[in-house]
């Protein structure tokens, strides 16, 4: 008797320090979470403050009336060009050059995965060996190249030498289309197809996991890329997003600082939005390649 | 095959044609698999011979030469590589901020990225969803809006007073910082705002987390290891590779990190923010000295070998590789 009494009241000790490290741990990682997100949070609640709140109760994450007019006034811009130019830019940037990364790559990772030819494995070793190059060395000579031809201030330079594939992208998948099954290849060259037909009708269906998450890092890549628009596009008129909010907040002066706030976190709305609809393929990207996010 | 790749799928072997000697027949599969793989990846060799070989070829010469993009340049030898070792005092500056901060925003980012990792290594519920949270900024933190955002958080733009984290800071009853002013604190803004973004090695400890046999820790467990215990002797070793990579790919991305520092300080004061490339890209393309920029592209080149070198070097004595005998 005595016994079992000792031993539920040890259960229940024991129970307690349970209880009690759940609470402990929900509230550590509660607030690692607040401490992360609070500059987002301000960002968000700064872009529908009045520009007198936004500096006047800094810390308060709720505006006292939320002004969504910052949103209309921001989008108008600057020089007389909106923001519908500049999101129009960059939706060609990261639309287009995102299309020429993904099939180049899926083509050129179909010709080192599968396809045995002469030389092979010295391309692929140089070409690995080019993801060390610091861009800081192609980033002059290219200009220069771009300038001789007039491709300054066109989107050209830009998207041009994303048709040859990225690096990153096609040793994904080429690993992912070594994990594919040989015999799907062999039966479908029993059946007739070639190298061509076997890339389409077997391998291009299996590997469409590999091209979406190719495409969302693509696309978020470059529309976050700063330094290559930077370098190439001079003329406003031709300005990405980022370039856009880097000219508007360069001024020295910024009286409507509420839409300033609405335009930066407008300029985050693609991001975000791919990052909830294809977290897992993002989180995946990263944790198996090392990609880098 | 009804599609207009027909052409090119005739490239292949009949494979019923048994009359054919085989040897022959396997000859001439070879040689046209060659025609096949070559066009398949033609995309990246063509991209690669005029976008990065012909460039490298035409920078190495650049990095010899005074180069200036409007008035042309001659030969110089080594004149580039002595004058940003001898007479350059901002290049000097900025391998000093360089360093700096690669060796404190790395290891910090690393340290945090592994910590939470291992907060989140656990099936209690909910974790998902504090995984996503802590990897938003991650998501973001690369974007000029960030940079942006970060500077008016530090109070840029002479608004010590008005800063949300002097705010916090003035509350809590310490003296507000003058973050830009200072050359001790504005690279820290930077700092900062690399450690927030840990996303990226966080998940790639967290699946290394994952491979870990729960054998090992039950094995651990019977020899009478606690908590820290199994953490020192079986998860750190077995992360081990795992923290290299990371490692090795913080450090090169740090060498290289632009946006940040171009938006937030803009080099700085006094050139304490003026990290490597920012000053690569302000000579070649603010001074047009695209001889001098290219040299400077070269020893970048050269540093990050070296300190890559230096890390597998040092790797054999720390990382832990356990599939020698399978």
């Amino acid at each position: 008797m005595e016994q079992t009494l000792d031993f539920s009241a040890h259960k229940r000790v024991q129970r307690r320090a349970a209880i009690s490290r759940t609470v402990f741990y929900y509230v550590g990682v509660t607030l690692l979470a607040v401490v992360m997100l609070y500059p987002v949070a301000w960002l968000v609640s700064s872009s529908l403050k009045p520009a007198d709140e936004i500096w006047g109760s800094v810390t308060s994450l709720i505006p006292s009336a939320p002004r969504f007019e910052n949103y209309a006034e921001g989008w108008q811009g600057f020089g007389g060009i909106t923001f519908q130019i500049f999101f129009g830019n960059s939706f060609l940037h990261a639309g287009v050059g995102t299309i020429f990364t993904v099939v180049s790559s899926a083509l050129v990772a179909y010709g080192f995965g599968r396809v045995k030819f002469r030389g092979s494995g010295i391309w692929f070793s140089i070409m690995l060996m080019t993801l060390m190059l610091p861009s800081q060395i192609l980033m002059i000579p290219q200009y220069i190249i771009f300038n001789e031809l007039g491709w300054i201030n066109t989107f050209l330079p830009l998207l041009i030498p994303r048709l040859g594939g990225d690096v990153f992208f096609i040793f994904m998948i080429v690993q992912f289309i070594r994990g594919i099954p040989i015999e799907l290849d062999e039966a479908a060259l029993i059946d007739g197809c070639g190298k061509v037909g076997i890339f389409h009708r077997i391998i291009l269906p299996q590997i469409v996991p590999a091209l979406v998450t190719a495409a969302i890092f693509s696309f978020y890549w470059t529309w976050e890329d700063f330094l290559g628009p930077l370098v190439y596009l001079q003329n406003p008129e031709l300005y990405t997003v980022a370039l856009a909010l880097r000219a508007y907040t360069d001024v020295g002066s910024i009286n409507n600082w509420g839409a300033v706030f609405a335009m930066l976190t407008l300029s985050l709305v693609p991001v975000i939005l791919i990052f909830v609809f294809f977290q897992r393929y993002l989180v995946e990207g990263i944790a198996t390649t090392g990609l880098k996010g | 095959m009804s599609e207009p790749s027909a052409v090119l799928t005739g490239l292949n072997p009949p494979e019923t044609s048994a009359s054919e000697p085989r040897a022959k027949r396997k000859s001439k599969d070879f040689k046209r698999n060659n025609a096949v793989g070559y066009l398949f990846i033609s995309p990246w060799l063509i991209g690669f011979f005029l976008f990065a070989f012909i460039p490298i070829a035409i920078s190495l010469y650049l990095a010899f030469t005074n180069y200036h993009l409007l008035r042309g340049g001659e030969w110089v030898g080594l004149d580039n590589f002595e004058r940003m070792f001898t007479s350059d005092i901002r290049y000097g500056r900025s391998v000093i901020a360089t360093f700096k901060y690669v060796l404190t925003a790395v290891p910090l980012r690393l340290i945090f990225a592994l910590a939470v990792a291992l907060l989140l290594n656990t099936k209690r519920h909910g974790v998902y969803w504090f995984r996503a949270a802590y990897y938003i900024p991650s998501v973001i933190g690369g974007s000029v809006a960030v940079a942006v955002m970060w500077r008016q958080l530090f109070g840029g733009d002479g608004r010590v007073n008005e800063g949300v984290i002097n705010t916090f800071i003035g509350v809590l009853g310490f003296e507000r910082v003058n973050w830009f002013g200072n050359p001790d604190t504005a690279i820290w803004t930077l700092i900062l705002l690399a450690i927030w973004q840990f996303g990226s090695p966080m998940l790639i400890f967290l699946a290394g987390l994952r491979q870990i046999p729960a054998e090992l820790y039950e094995a651990a467990s019977i020899d009478g290891a606690h908590g820290w215990q199994k953490f020192i002797g079986v998860t750190l070793p077995l992360l081990t590779p795992i923290i290299f990579f990371n490692f090795i790919m913080q450090m090169i991305a740090g060498f290289r990190v632009f946006t940040q520092a171009f938006v937030i300080t803009g080099g700085n004061p006094l050139d304490s923010t003026l990290f490597y490339a920012l000053y690569l890209y302000r000579r070649a393309f603010n001074d047009f000295q695209m001889g001098y920029a290219s040299a400077m592209a070269w020893v970048l080149l050269l540093i990050i070998a070296f300190f890559t070198l230096i890390s597998f070097r040092l790797s054999k004595y720390w990382v832990f590789y356990e599939t020698k005998e399978g």
